[in-house]
């Protein structure tokens, strides 16, 4: 199969390769092992056990993860539902909506807060709740989450929908359906393979955030990656490893589910 | 007023996009329980025309009536009109069922009673044991069929066809051909069929609509059209033909004396408004000429090429003044006893009536 121009080919093409993959998995592996120490060290192989799992669910820090955890993941639910349905009608309305005055325009500023630095977004989003008078807290992260997670839904929403042709909603509209009947029987069930894929990708990113919530929570209230930071300032012990694998291995499922939804999509 | 027993009354129907006309002023009549085909190459207007009758298009200016009924202003789920697309634009997520069924619900129909229909019509297309496959598990031809079953569930006033049948490959194309007639024969619902192919077109239509550069070139039967195009365009067209300039000589009656830039000429029907003097053209079929061995006719020739088609040969024959003609002859023993070989010297016979005499 390989062949001349091939760059498999190419000298040094696996040393590259191999460090490659070093450089971006020797640190989460190594977390993975030793998440499953026997050691009160982090350094020091002791032994396999699952211990500091249980620390996580039972320990002294139990109280404040459980209550990280809760926020984190209701946080990810809504801003994840409210971004796609948001990002669900934008994508309607820019790729269906005909040529409309400031189209290319507003695909760019759906896209654009992709670009800025987060610690500008997060600075900003301060600011704004500050001159607003709104107090920070538990509805602040969450209006932040879901405005920030508009255009990570939207994209994979967009490819999608400029994948289908519009003689379908034709074909419905012919077929005695509304508009708004097309939209629901035809358009959004072969948009849902997007769809999904868009809030998965919206969860993920709420799940993860931590400059925008570290700069928008108010005292008292943490989502994981905050209270993870919080606990690593007072020295790191290997529960924070646990916890880290936990939360790596709801990103893998999340990341398997949006891969296997495509796959299906394109079989069918 | 439009008359109520027509199925589809366009008049003076015009589509501008800008400041491009898509359609210049078209006026024409389907009448009910026909199969009507508008003809003509890619851009001439024809698929717009179809898609202003489903609702797909705005029309600019005119009216459009259905049944005696104004429909131009309706959008298109309030007109009892259906459309096979040419990507037939199945709903990849229902089956061939649920595809079928999705008319007739839409149109207030229970489950129930549109789950007979859509079997009913399965049956139709010979397609009632795939139901509850998707159509991504269907051949494209299998696919077509399907399309065509919903569009004729929900029992249209008219059907619209775009192109339905370019997808397929020739075999299939052919096979179509003469189920979708019958199917209209069977249902008794009018078809309007929009195509590019002049042999579909001729084989399956009762009436042809020609169209070119967004304007309407001739309406009439297959033959009519075929026997006496109005223009040079459909003149080439539908079919083959050889198309000669000419000068109108006299005209006496109904005949027509064109004399061709050699010298030669040629009687013909008399029509329209040519004097004499005018310059005109002349269509000429080959299949309606002969070559015999020469003879004192001035009607004479050298074979330069014969070209074997399968079922007919076509001869080049060069006339004196630099005209070339094409003949066919059929490839059959009487047939190939009037072919003779290149560089040989042949009478031309033009059959009466053969020549047709078009003024643009």
């Amino acid at each position: 199969m390989s062949s001349r121009g091939d760059v498999r080919t190419y000298s040094g093409f696996r040393a590259i390769t191999m460090l490659c993959l070093f450089v971006l998995y020797s640190p989460l592996i190594i977390v993975t092992i030793y998440s499953f120490n026997a050691s009160r060290s982090i350094t020091v192989w002791e032994g396999l056990s699952l211990q500091w799992y249980a620390d996580v669910f039972w320990g002294p820090e139990s109280g404040k993860f459980k209550q990280a955890a809760i926020n984190s993941f209701t946080i990810a639910l809504i801003a994840a539902t409210m971004s796609t349905a948001i990002a669900t009608s934008a994508a309607t309305a820019i790729v269906r909506g005909g040529r409309f005055r400031l189209r290319t325009a507003s695909l760019g500023l759906i896209s654009l807060p992709l670009m800025v630095p987060e610690i500008v977004t997060a600075v900003a989003t301060l600011i704004f709740f500050n001159s607003i008078g709104f107090t920070r807290g538990y509805l602040t992260i969450l209006a932040a989450h879901i405005a920030f997670c508009i255009p990570f839904a939207y994209l994979p929403i967009q490819a999608r929908m400029q994948g289908i042709e519009d003689t379908y909603e034709q074909a419905a509209q012919d077929l005695y359906a509304t508009k708004a009947q097309a939209f629901r029987r035809v358009l959004l069930p072969m948009m849902m393979p997007g769809i999904i894929a868009g809030f998965l990708l919206a969860f993920i990113v709420s799940l993860d955030d931590f400059i925008i919530t570290n700069f928008v929570k108010g005292a008292g209230v943490e989502t994981l990656p905050t209270a993870i930071f919080g606990s690593v300032k007072q020295g790191i012990k290997p529960n924070i490893m646990a916890i880290s694998t936990m939360l790596l291995v709801v990103s893998i499922a999340m990341v398997t589910i949006s891969y296997i939804v495509g796959k299906k999509d394109n079989s069918t | 007023m439009p008359d109520t027993r027509n199925a589809i009354d366009v008049r003076n129907a015009v589509k501008r996009y800008g400041s491009f006309t898509a359609l210049q002023s078209i006026t024409l009549s389907i009448r009910d329980n026909e199969f009507f085909t508008l003809l003509g190459p890619s851009g001439c207007g024809k698929t717009t025309l179809l898609r202003m009758i489903a609702g797909f298009e705005d029309v600019t200016e005119g009216e459009i009536f259905l049944f005696g009924e104004e429909i131009e202003n309706l959008p298109p789920h309030q007109r009892p009109v259906n459309t096979v697309f040419q990507n037939y634009a199945l709903f990849p997520h229902m089956t061939v069922e649920e595809n079928v069924m999705f008319g007739l619900e839409m149109r207030g129909s229970s489950r129930e009673a549109a789950r007979q229909t859509a079997g009913k019509m399965l049956e139709l297309v010979q397609l009632a044991q795939f139901s509850a496959r998707k159509p991504s598990q269907l051949s494209g031809g299998q696919q077509q069929r399907v399309a065509l079953a919903r569009a004729l569930a929900p029992q249209p006033k008219v059907l619209l066809l775009d192109e339905p049948l370019s997808a397929l490959d020739l075999k299939l194309r052919q096979a179509m051909r003469s189920e979708l007639k019958s199917i209209q024969r069977e249902t008794g619902i009018t078809f309007t069929f929009v195509t590019h192919d002049q042999e579909e077109a001729l084989t399956m239509s009762d009436r042809i609509a020609v169209m070119s550069a967004g304007r309407l070139q001739q309406l009439g039967e297959a033959r009519d059209i075929y026997e006496r195009p109005v223009n040079r365009f459909v003149a080439d067209f539908i079919g083959e033909t050889n198309l000669l300039d000419a000068r109108l000589e006299a005209v006496d009656a109904s005949v027509a004396t064109c004399r061709l830039a050699n010298g030669l000429t040629l009687e013909c029907d008399a029509i329209g408004s040519a004097r004499s003097g005018a310059d005109v053209h002349i269509s000429i079929r080959p299949e309606r000429m002969t070559l015999t061995a020469v003879n004192d006719d001035p009607w004479q020739g050298t074979v330069k090429e014969n070209i074997f088609v399968g079922t007919d040969v076509q001869t080049i024959v060069q006339l004196q003044g630099d005209i070339a003609l094409t003949v066919r002859t059929q490839n059959s023993a009487a047939g190939v006893a009037t072919i003779f070989d290149p560089g040989t010297e042949v009478a031309i016979t033009v059959e009466a009536g053969a020549a047709r005499m078009l003024e643009d």
